[in-house]
């Protein structure tokens, strides 16, 4: 049903999040994200250029400088019954697994608001940010999506809730 | 005591962070450490020492992999604290480690209970992220009612989330609908984009699953779908619409114009531009103007430098491949470009769709383009034209393939190209042909010999399955050959000690049958009676074999005695005993082939040997259906005993002596003696030969079942006592194969030739699967919210609802069903009146569609 599960993991194949919509047993997860993070990894060795990311949204917000998506090839893998669209930024893979008949490019891009909104909440996000404020990180993948369902696609709704929150500590 | 430790605990507690930092450094048993901590922390009854623990805890199992459904009981406890931030932490927890197999779920109910009946919104929206990861029957059971209440609430936050949890209670708790549908239809009308994003999620999702029952909110979806400028919405709307089409055909016409509309847009946002091309062409294919426009806009696609784009095009094509070959067709070099592209995806979308535009016509010339690319490739794609060749060129019987002899080359030059992993599709296809088709086994034979002959592709396992193929064609087919020495050395020389053994036994018996045709050629041709044998042989075309003088007959003998008496001593069961059948044999006619020279006796022993063993093999081998097994039928006054006690005592004097040995070699060997005992008793008895060859073929049957027609299933019970063999076999009847005759229609210099075909289909049946009866429940849980939805001025329309649910629902119960057909009557008659009249569009037509469409 639309999204099964979000991870991010860095280039040496360790996971920095994992957010599951259905549930798997522990070992389930890691033979899974195991057998994922060697199928994009591989995909991924070869020598990197820079391209320019086509506009997708109305409400898409300038590049930012550090984040661009380096991809040499297409960033749709088939794994089994589901496919995971995954794409790459400096050293973070962001892979999301969906169902067949869901939206490649709108996942794209939803992995591209989840990093934005993810900047603008930390100021210039970086792989530490999100493993010292890892439940952050899990609130706003929260207010995005709920049941696999994507709910939410405005930056200013999403960390609204997650800045009220914060000062009422 | 404990209180002060537990202040010193406290005290000098890990926080997060630090666990975080700890970790970084790398000790391999920081992980066990901070383990205990947490569990010596978490039992505390400070909560703030609580939440920090649990809140490592959840650190922990998410990312290395730390069990913490150990720790359930102590998330509810934190969760009912009254601090925000423990309880986020909790439910954090919770929603990460509860399943349905929790046993604390049940104290949860109340602490949700409470938190989404508070008046802190963020309280509220917490318990019900957590209600929607957990949610179980149980819990989406009680808690309607809450749900309920917020799908209502005024915050458009608590909103938006109710709306998210409402999929998953409606999947554990069917009979919520009753309550929350409504609101939630309530919704689809609202203005606010959040919340419209919610819904429309919500409803993409249970229409995956049951579009049916959805075909009467259509009006709403329309209305979304022309009003939005949101495009994430416009996208599930357009999933929304893509599977309500193609159950409502009528729908299809009204929703093409908008959706022409989207796709004309200048700057459109890709997503959504291919969402539009791909519910063109899965559910609106039918509809010329759109179709013609996605085909036009999936060349920007095609042509775009972008791997992602490249790939969407392809697989977009792929989709209306089947009922548009244009499509494809006019887009044909940007596929075969996209051939060499370098992404293996976008490679692998490209080879679909050329074997899609493969027909009769070009398929010479495609195989050819697709070999050469196979040589370039990487192993992986290489095997994957292979594979794709051989299903295209498989379908239907071999369909489109006109020339055969050009298709056995081609599979013979797949079994060498380097890469090759396909040996057992190859291998099947090979003895399909076969069997099927006649005029294809001189070809057959003389591919087959290349293939033995080469003594270096016997080192390559993948090939293996081809080289067993290539050498039953070779037995079986014996008499297209133009040298039977020649294909009797190939299969006995040294080389073939790389085969497995399963392998070599046939091709020892393809040797067997080899000989056995030699030797009926040589001894028919010496007999004057039976010239017109001879001059059969030598006049059939180039196959003919040129008769056998005594030296090369009994050089053949010796070659074959001598390429198999290494073997008589081998481990392998089924080798030992083929080859000592056949030096048995051997054996037995060896002394009379010299002496044939002489004598003109024509009613030898061995005469009468070999022509039985040629009449085995003589029997035509056709293809056996799938269900040939199913239709036999048992034979009167056959016993299948459940356990086969009887046995006991026709196996006891084999088994006692080897119960009483070791096992393993021992065992091995001790059979083995036996065999050779019983070997050199048959031998010397002359009246084995009957006995022997009916073995033989039993055994042969069994190793080839696949290749043989039915027989008779009390077989394998003789078989055992070795005793009245039914060698007599009895076949299916001649109608149920059906011979196909298919005239080309080119100006062809060799008419296709007849290909065997069953008239049941070769695949196995697949039964269909039984529905869920969750699923069931639901949609008639909806089709009755729908029914019952009484909104004032759509009357009218439910009535309408009514009778669509009467017209198309299938799982009604006839008693509910012959209900509503008495209404229907009453009111057809109504508004056909009505509609004499002339009326408001409103009311008058019995179709699923409301007239807002029409």
């Amino acid at each position: 049903m639309g999204i099964r599960f979000i991870l991010m993991v860095n280039k040496q194949g360790q996971t920095r999040l994992a957010q599951y919509y259905e549930w798997l047993t522990l070992e389930e997860r890691r033979a899974l994200e195991g057998e994922i993070v060697r199928k994009c990894l591989a995909r991924n060795d070869q020598q990197i250029r820079f391209e320019l990311m086509f506009e997708f949204l109305c409400s898409y917000a300038g590049v930012l400088a550090g984040w661009l998506a380096l991809n040499e090839q297409c960033s749709f893998v088939e794994h089994r019954n589901y496919k995971i669209v995954y794409r790459r930024y400096a050293s973070l893979f962001f892979m999301v697994g969906v169902d067949d008949d869901e939206n490649e490019l709108a996942i794209l891009e939803f992995i591209h608001l989840l990093v934005e909104t993810m900047d603008k909440h930390f100021g210039n996000v970086c792989e530490l940010d999100i493993m010292f404020h890892l439940e952050k990180a899990h609130f706003m993948l929260e207010e995005m999506v709920m049941n696999g369902c994507i709910v939410e696609t405005s930056k200013a709704n999403i960390l609204s809730p997650i800045q009220l929150m914060d000062k009422a500590h | 005591m404990a209180s002060s430790n537990s202040l010193m605990d406290s005290l000098f507690q890990r926080s997060l962070e630090d666990l975080i930092k700890g970790l970084r450094l790398g000790e391999s048993t920081f992980i066990s450490k901070s383990l205990e901590e947490i569990r010596r922390e978490i039992k505390l009854t400070d909560l703030s020492t609580k939440s920090v623990a649990l809140q490592k805890l959840s650190y922990l199992a998410a990312l290395h992999g730390v069990d913490m459904t150990w720790a359930a009981f102590h998330a509810v406890e934190v969760v009912s604290s009254s601090r925000f931030a423990h309880k986020r932490i909790g439910y954090h927890a919770i929603a990460q480690s509860f399943s349905d197999q929790t046993p604390v779920l049940l104290l949860i109910t109340n602490q949700l209970r409470k938190d989404l009946n508070s008046s802190n919104e963020y309280e509220v929206s917490l318990a019900l992220e957590c209600l929607a990861r957990i949610g179980t029957d149980d819990l989406a059971r009680d808690l309607t009612s809450e749900v309920f209440t917020l799908l209502g609430s005024s915050k458009a936050l608590v909103r938006k989330k109710a709306i998210g949890v409402v999929l998953r209670v409606f999947d554990k708790y069917p009979d919520a609908v009753k309550v929350c549908f409504k609101r939630l239809v309530e919704n689809l009308e609202s203005s606010d984009p959040q919340l419209l994003s919610a819904v429309v999620g919500v409803f993409c999702e249970l229409t995956a699953k049951d579009p049916r029952s959805y075909l009467p909110l259509a009006p709403e979806f329309y209305k979304i779908l022309v009003d939005s400028r949101n495009n994430w919405v416009l996208i599930k709307v357009l999933k929304i619409f893509a599977k309500l089409a193609s159950i409502e055909p009528r729908l299809a016409k009204k929703v093409a114009d908008p959706v022409c509309e989207h796709m004309r847009k200048q700057n459109v946002g890709k997503s959504l531009l291919f969402e539009c091309i791909r519910t063109v062409f899965s559910s609106l294919s039918d509809q010329e103007v759109p179709l013609k426009l996605a085909v036009v806009k999936i060349r920007e696609f095609l042509m775009d430098d972008d791997p992602n784009l490249k790939y969407l095009g392809l697989h977009a094509l792929s989709i209306v491949a089947p009922k548009h070959l244009w499509a494809v067709l006019e887009n044909k070099e940007a596929v075969v470009k996209a051939m060499s592209d370098e992404d293996p995806n976008v490679k692998r979308e490209a080879l679909h769709l050329l074997m899609a535009m493969v027909n009769e016509d070009n398929v010479t010339e495609i195989s050819r383009i697709l070999m050469n690319y196979a040589l370039k490739s990487d192993p992986l794609f290489c095997n994957e034209i292979i594979g794709s060749i051989l299903v295209a060129c498989s379908r239907d019987s071999y369909e489109i393939i006109v020339d055969f002899d050009w298709y056995l080359s081609l599979l013979s030059e797949m079994a060498r190209v380097p890469n090759c992993q396909r040996g057992k599709e190859i291998e099947h296809q090979l003895i399909d042909i076969g069997t099927r088709v006649k005029d294809a086994r001189l070809e057959l034979v003389r591919v087959s010999r290349a293939l033995l002959i080469d003594p270096a592709l016997l080192g390559n396992q993948y090939l293996h399955p081809i080289l067993s193929a290539a050498a039953w064609a070779s037995g079986e087919y014996v008499e297209f050959s133009k040298a039977p020495y020649e294909i009797a050395e190939a299969l006995l020389q040294p080389r073939t000690c790389l085969l497995p053994h399963s392998i070599r036994a046939i091709y020892i018996h393809s040797a067997f049958k080899v000989l056995v045709f030699s030797l009926g050629v040589y001894f028919s041709a010496q007999e004057p009676t039976s010239s017109s044998l001879v001059q059969e042989s030598t006049s059939s075309g180039s196959s003919a074999v040129n008769g056998f003088t005594c030296d090369s007959i009994s050089s053949l003998v010796s070659m074959i005695e001598l390429g198999l008496c290494s073997l008589s001593g081998t481990i392998d069961v089924e080798v030992q005993e083929r080859a000592k059948n056949i030096l048995g044999f051997i054996g037995i006619i060896k002394h009379e082939i010299a002496e044939k020279a002489t004598s003109q006796d024509s009613e030898t022993e061995v005469h009468r040997a070999i022509a039985f063993m040629e009449d085995v093999f003589s029997e035509e081998l056709g293809p056996v259906s799938s269900t040939a097994q199913e239709k036999v039928p048992l034979p009167e006054g056959l016993e299948l005993n459940e356990n086969l006690e009887g046995l006991q005592e026709i196996c006891r004097e084999v088994l006692e002596p080897m119960a009483e040995s070791d096992y393993s070699s021992d065992k091995v060997s001790f059979s083995v003696a036996k065999l050779r005992i019983r070997d050199q008793e048959e031998a010397s008895s002359s009246s084995s030969p009957p006995l022997e060859s009916s073995s033989l073929l039993a055994e042969h049957r069994k190793r080839h079942g696949l290749y043989y027609l039915s027989s008779q299933k009390s077989d394998d019970h003789k078989d055992r006592d070795g005793n009245d063999n039914n060698t007599s076999n009895e076949y299916p009847p001649a109608n149920e194969i059906s011979v196909d005759s298919f005239k080309s229609k080119k100006k062809l210099s060799k008419p296709r030739p007849v290909v065997v075909k069953l008239d049941e289909g070769d695949e196995p049946k697949t039964k269909p699967d039984a529905s869920s009866s969750n699923d069931e429940r639901l949609s008639r849980a909806i089709q009755t919210a729908l029914m019952g939805k009484g909104k004032g001025k759509e009357k009218e329309r439910v009535k309408e609802n009514h009778e669509i649910n009467l017209d198309t629902e299938n799982i009604e119960q006839s008693s509910r069903r012959e209900k509503k057909k008495k209404k229907n009557g009453e009111r057809s008659s109504k508004r056909s009146s009505r509609r004499q009249k002339d009326k408001e569009a409103s009311v008058t037509k019995p179709v699923e569609v409301p007239d807002l469409l029409l």
